[in-house]
């Protein structure tokens, strides 16, 4: 009877994240369309409300194919991996309750965020095209560079709240939100996650002019289709795990159930906002750009930052937040 | 258990899309559609593509750099106890990651563009 009543809970989470991930490319599209003073989608539904089901609808009935040099079975297998991933790392996010209850959870979430690097790799190589091997090469090197300084950043906020739990994470926050203390690493933190999700001034695993699509270049109908849903649900995922680390979760009411989780998800679409945002207002940067600013920029001064919010524990002899 | 649950729930969502995506649509497969993609032309050599150097250089970096904030992460539950040599204690390993970072910087091995 339990593990019904969690299978039921866990559906009732991941359906309404799969139809947040539609609605997403809907805001996508309709933000990015007014920045350029168009009006985006305006036809299919209410002020193009449906046009995300429609697009679905096209992409599911789409002729799929395989290159014929691709490896059949990894080809298939990376963008259902890429999707369980990205699934499975919202089963963490307490919104105000996690789904599952797990000690270190934010450990977790690093863990499972780093296997999607498999994904990229096997979708880019088991295409067997050279534009796929190419993107799926600068997409891997990039999540791998990015996810060091976002480890080092998690670190200096860790040492603070004492936990690696996401909830206590959380509650630490409940008078003072992390951005007021760690306000450079919040600007780092929110660089970062634009480079890791592969987001507009970092989207060179896409490179339309010289890679075309990159590692997603043979996917066509449905396994394209899995790549755009985890990549989005990536995308809001990172955000609301920004809410939780930087800005306090459902901070005023975080113990008010169904309050706390409306302003989780009012801050998180505040921050998808501002993802899209910056994808209308800056050009793509350069790949080699992109490498000195995580390694020679923010490596080093997260690691700087690290030894001051240590030294600032010590010096004061407080200890962390503990509940 | 939960775990495995949710993610057999994960596995099984994820499966069906991948499913219809597979059987809904009407094929028709031709050699020219099935051929690697190249901007219109025949793939001319194998996309078994020898790559840069600096790609495996940063893969190595990664390795090292995440094998030392591994490390680290114990720092977090052991500072709730004694914060007093902890300090100290970190502090050589930082300096140790700081250095490594500082003569991997030196040599160049950081330099993208020659």
């Amino acid at each position: 009877m339990d593990i019904l009543f969690f299978i039921i809970q866990a559906l009732a989470f991941l359906v309404p994240i799969l139809i947040s991930v539609a609605f997403l490319t809907l805001v996508e599209r309709k933000v990015l369309g007014y920045m350029q003073f168009r009006k985006g989608p305006n036809v299919v539904g209410p002020y193009g409300l449906l046009q995300p089901f429609a697009d679905a609808l096209k992409l599911f009935v789409k002729e799929t194919l395989k290159p014929s040099t691709a490896s059949p079975y990894l080809f298939f297998f990376s963008p259902l991996l890429f999707l369980i991933l990205a699934l499975v790392l919202w089963s963490l996010i307490p919104i105000p309750q996690p789904t599952l209850n797990v000690n270190l959870s934010l450990l977790l979430v690093l863990g499972v965020s780093s296997l999607a690097v498999y994904a990229l790799l096997g979708s880019g190589w088991a295409s067997n095209s050279k534009y796929s091997l190419l993107g799926g090469i600068r997409a891997v090197a990039q999540t791998i560079s990015y996810e060091i300084s976002m480890g080092l950043i998690l670190l200096s906020i860790l040492i603070w709240t004492g936990s690696f739990s996401l909830k206590e994470i959380t509650l630490s926050q409940q008078n003072c939100w992390m951005l007021l203390p760690h306000l450079p690493l919040l600007f780092m933190w929110l660089i970062s996650t634009l480079a890791e999700t592969n987001r507009a001034p970092f989207d060179l695993t896409e490179g339309e002019s010289e890679l075309v699509s990159g590692y997603n270049v043979e996917y066509a109908g449905g396994p394209f289709a899995l790549f755009f849903i985890a990549e989005y649900a990536n995308i809001i995922f990172m955000n609301v795990l920004s809410i939780i680390i930087f800005m306090g979760g459902g901070s005023p009411f975080s113990t008010i159930p169904v309050i706390a989780s409306l302003i989780i998800s009012t801050k998180a679409i505040a921050l998808v906002f501002f993802f899209l945002w910056v994808r209308a207002s800056y050009p793509r940067f350069r790949y080699d750009q992109l490498m000195h600013l995580t390694w020679k920029n923010y490596l080093p001064l997260s690691l700087g930052l690290f030894s001051l919010t240590l030294s600032i524990l010590v010096i004061t002899n407080s200890s962390p937040f503990i509940l | 258990m939960n775990f495995l649950v949710f993610l057999t729930i994960a596995i099984i969502l994820s499966s069906l899309l991948l499913i219809v995506g597979h059987f809904l649509p009407s094929r028709s497969l031709e050699l020219e559609k099935s051929s690697p993609y190249e901007c219109g032309f025949d793939p001319i050599n194998s996309a078994r593509l020898p790559f840069s150097f600096r790609f495996f250089l940063v893969a190595i970096l990664f390795l090292i750099f995440d094998l030392e904030i591994a490390l680290l992460f114990p720092i977090i539950p052991a500072s709730s106890n004694n914060i007093s040599i902890l300090l100290p204690l970190s502090s050589v390993f930082l300096i140790i990651l700081a250095a490594g970072l500082a003569y991997e910087w030196q040599q160049g091995g950081l330099e993208w563009a020659e």
